[in-house]
């Protein structure tokens, strides 16, 4: 096997990495929250950072009127089979492929990776705006709008008293490096390719 | 009567002396100390304290915490009294746990707190506390700093040398102070002598859940039974209890019981006795006590009544109990972290007496008896006697040892805390306490591991020390650095009731164990609504059952209607939540128990017996959110003609 078909294995495989690890972190610290609240999305399921953090998330946002956060969200059934697909089909290029498809499969996943993040956005931005009229507390903003509480997409944010941070975890590294590599399996075999001809 | 006021007259005398000449010593180098004493103390905002302090209430009947050095009140922990701020003895839930053979008995008088072991040293799991005046053994769980047990003791009478715990919590003692009729029965008073008895019970603990049961009781002479050890190393297997009214007076002790220059201390193999007992000795004899268990799956306790105890008669065991000659009604009765020496402090004598266990296992072997006592045999003083320390001051109490070959002793009367040295008996230092000391406390002094840093003095008198409060003034408890040659006082704080005597542990046995909340998917009450679904009212006769929910910042549900006045109505309330200090309370108009403080996950239940027609309303008692003061709510209450059914509900 050429050494760019196995760097390109080892790219197909590395995504895998997101059945182990979780894909991102947000974590709420507030004065009253010595041991800051915290929550993991993973591909297909968030989960406490503290045992009853999402409980009591949930509990501190529906002053505000923000939904609760739900046990699944139909995403949760398609980035799983997403990235198994991309996977198998990630492996059928690295044993049969040549390095154009190399880089076919990384502007795939490119797409995927970026249509994801803009997917988890606009869930945060509906969880963070679509707020209940009857909720018990209103803020606005000083320009007279109503306030959204949105966390960040990456980085750290200021809502309330709450400073809110959001960073990707070990998971999105797998991911990213698989798809580092497939660009990387693409350049070696372009390079490989090149010396034969 | 003469000779009892020169007497007196005598003591105070000295007293003055004693302590005078102590104040002189202490304003000498009052002024650098203080600051340097300041630091010593500081806990800054946010830092924890390096050690818990369980300070018993004494007639409060409850347990205090505190943490040193700060001197910081933390908790108090309802054992033997109810107690309104945490609805113990007055929800439903609790009640039986101030069950016993005289019925419902929501007070008592704790004294002397002790917490588990393991190979001699603390182990932080849990705390055990004595009632003296309707005996009783709690046992208190340092996961949750509740009570969750509470036994009866059949037989005994002023519970006070107890409740103190074997090496490895093998057993848990209850000797008892007054020796009474066994079994009770009418009889004269001054047919005492000779016809009570005092019974030393041993407490046999689970050592998966700390769990007592009374494995056998002593039945010993008529003496009273003051303050007990346990041996530890070479001693362990062994239990010393002080005795006084070796005389077997029963009218104006103070005179009569102080006639025999020298009282005993019993030294009891307990191990031997064990073996007679699992070999099928003693004698079952019908009782009748209560065991109360709280259960942290049911949130709640269940009493049960035993009707029957394992005796033991001393002469049936030969070789398991001695006496110890030791002089003028001993009080204290202290065995130091190598279990070589028993302490046992003649109150009304001005020599510490200390016996040595190795002379007593010679005297024993060596038959060198000196009479007996009821068929018990006496050993002679000089063959058990180690040593004294001599003119150490006035009315000994108490020891405690630092794990350092030195011993600290409280003297009453002489108001002030001595340090001697173990073998040479020599007084190094003293230090005056405000006023009157009892007890005092060296945090593990009371295992074969001291961390000697601090000793613990627990006053009986204030006058002077505080802002006064009129008649009644706070009592206290004073900290010394006891780290350096000289003791050093450190800090004056105030205590609950009667700071009577206290257990302390490094404050890391404890609080990772500490628990922070219930989990909510764990509860098995019977009547718990673990989610609005949940949520209930059902009617049985003139009974209605109310089962309700929780959580920041209302309750499910919050309108009932279809209650009459004549029905008993409970309300059982679950918090929902599941974060740490997130408590809720509930309490309803015209109701005659306390409110509910209730713990995320926890269902607890009050009845309310309404008396009048109305629309009344109930409430959030603990401040728990921004919308606290809106989490309250209606039950009308129709006349008890009414054909108003029962209905609820939560919002439109
Ligand atoms: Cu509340």
């Amino acid at each position: 096997m050429k050494k760019s078909n196995i760097i390109m294995l080892i790219a197909a495989l590395l995504p895998l990495g997101l059945f182990l690890f979780p894909l991102w972190k947000i974590t709420l610290e507030a004065p009253q929250y010595p041991t800051p609240l915290g929550m993991y999305i993973h591909i297909n399921d968030f989960s406490d950072v503290n045992p009853f953090d999402i409980k009591n998330i949930n509990l501190m946002n529906h002053y505000v009127g923000m939904k609760y956060i739900p046990d699944a969200i139909p995403e949760f059934k398609i980035f799983p089979a997403g990235i198994l697909i991309t996977t198998i089909l990630g492996l059928i290029i690295a044993f049969k492929g040549n390095y154009k498809w190399f880089l076919s499969w990384f502007i795939l996943m490119i797409v995927l990776s970026t249509a994801g993040l803009y997917d988890f956005y606009l869930w945060e931005h509906d969880y963070g705006h679509d707020l209940d009229p009857k909720a018990i507390m209103k803020f606005t903003n000083p320009d007279g709008s109503v306030m959204g509480f949105q966390p960040p997409l990456f980085g750290t944010k200021h809502i309330l008293n709450f400073t809110a941070h959001s960073y990707p975890r070990l998971g999105s590294l797998f991911l990213g490096l698989g798809i580092a590599a497939s660009f990387i399996a693409y350049l070696v075999g372009k390079k490989t390719n090149k010396i034969i001809s | 009567m003469k000779k009892i006021l020169n007497i007196s007259i005598g003591f105070l005398i000295i007293a003055f002396t004693f302590t005078s000449c102590n104040n002189g010593e202490s304003s000498k180098s009052n002024g650098a100390l203080s600051s340097n004493a300041a630091e010593k103390v500081y806990v800054a905002p946010g830092e924890h304290d390096e050690f818990y302090a369980f300070i018993s209430g004494g007639f409060s009947g409850q347990l205090s915490v505190y943490g040193l050095p700060s001197g910081r009140l933390f908790k108090v922990i309802p054992v033997f009294s109810q107690d309104a701020e945490k609805a113990y003895g007055y929800n439903e839930e609790t009640k039986p746990m101030l069950n016993t053979s005289h019925g419902f008995i929501p007070w008592d008088d704790s004294h002397h707190p002790d917490i588990s072991q393991t190979k001699g040293e603390l182990d932080g799991r849990y705390v055990y506390i004595n009632a003296n005046n309707t005996p009783r053994i709690a046992k208190i769980d340092l996961t949750t700093f509740e009570t969750t047990e509470i036994i009866e003791i059949p037989n005994s009478a002023g519970n006070h040398s107890s409740s103190f715990v074997t090496e490895n919590t093998e057993y848990v003692v209850a000797g008892t102070r007054f020796s009474v009729p066994i079994p009770q029965k009418d009889m004269p008073i001054k047919d005492y002598k000779g016809n009570f008895k005092g019974a030393l019970s041993f407490l046999k603990v689970n050592p998966d859940n700390g769990e007592m049961s009374i494995k056998f009781q002593i039945l010993m002479p008529g003496f009273n039974y003051d303050l007990s050890h346990p041996g530890r190393g070479k001693s362990h297997g062994w239990f010393f209890f002080t005795t006084y009214n070796t005389e077997e007076a029963s009218s104006l002790l103070e005179v009569n019981a102080s006639q025999n220059d020298k009282d005993f201390i019993a030294a009891i193999n307990w191990k031997k006795i064990e073996e007679y007992v699992n070999n099928g000795g003693g004698t079952k004899m019908p009782t009748n006590y209560a065991h109360n268990l709280y259960s942290e799956e049911t949130h709640s306790a269940t009493s049960t009544m035993i009707k029957e105890v394992l005796t033991v008669n001393p002469l049936d065991v030969p070789g398991a109990i001695y006496f110890l000659p030791t002089p003028k009604s001993p009080h204290g009765c202290d065995v130091d972290p190598s279990g070589e020496y028993i302490v046992g402090n003649g109150k009304l004598s001005a020599d510490l007496t200390v016996h040595s266990f190795t002379k007593m296992l010679d005297a024993i072997a060596n038959k060198k008896h000196d009479g007996e006592a009821y068929g018990i045999p006496i050993l002679r003083f000089e063959d058990v006697l180690a040593g004294t320390v001599k003119q150490s001051g006035l009315g000994p109490l108490h020891t405690e040892f630092d794990g350092k070959g030195n011993a600290y002793t409280t003297f009453f009367i002489s108001s002030e805390v001595v340090k001697w040295k173990l073998g040479t008996w020599e007084v190094i230092d003293r230090k005056p306490t405000y006023y009157s000391v009892g007890h005092l406390m060296i945090p593990g002094g009371n295992s074969a591991k001291p961390f000697g840093k601090y000793v613990l003095a627990m006053n009986k008198i204030t006058k002077d020390r505080y802002l006064p409060t009129g008649p009644e003034v706070t009592q206290s408890a004073q900290l010394y650095d006891i780290s350096g040659d000289k003791m050093e006082l450190l800090l004056d704080f105030p205590t609950i009731g009667e700071p009577h005597y206290a257990a302390g542990c490094p404050a890391s046995l404890i609080k990772a164990n500490s628990k922070k909340l219930y989990k909510l998917a764990e509860n098995k009450h019977p009547y718990a609504a673990k989610s609005d679904a949940d949520t209930k009212v059902t009617r049985n006769g003139k009974e209605v059952h109310v089962q309700m929910t929780m959580i920041r910042s209302h309750f499910s549900p919050d309108n009932i209607e279809g209650i009459k006045v004549g029905d008993k109505v409970y309300f059982h309330v679950t918090n929902l939540e599941q974060d740490y200090d997130v408590p809720h309370g509930i309490a309803i108009i015209g109701a005659n128990t306390s409110e509910l403080l209730i713990m995320p996950g926890q269902t607890e239940t009050f009845v309310w017996e309404p008396k009048q027609v109305g629309v009344w309303p109930f409430y959030c008692t603990d401040f728990c959110s921004a919308l606290h003061q809106e989490m309250q709510g209606y039950v009308r209450v129709s006349p008890a003609s009414s054909s108003i059914p029962l209905s609820w509900s939560l919002g439109d």
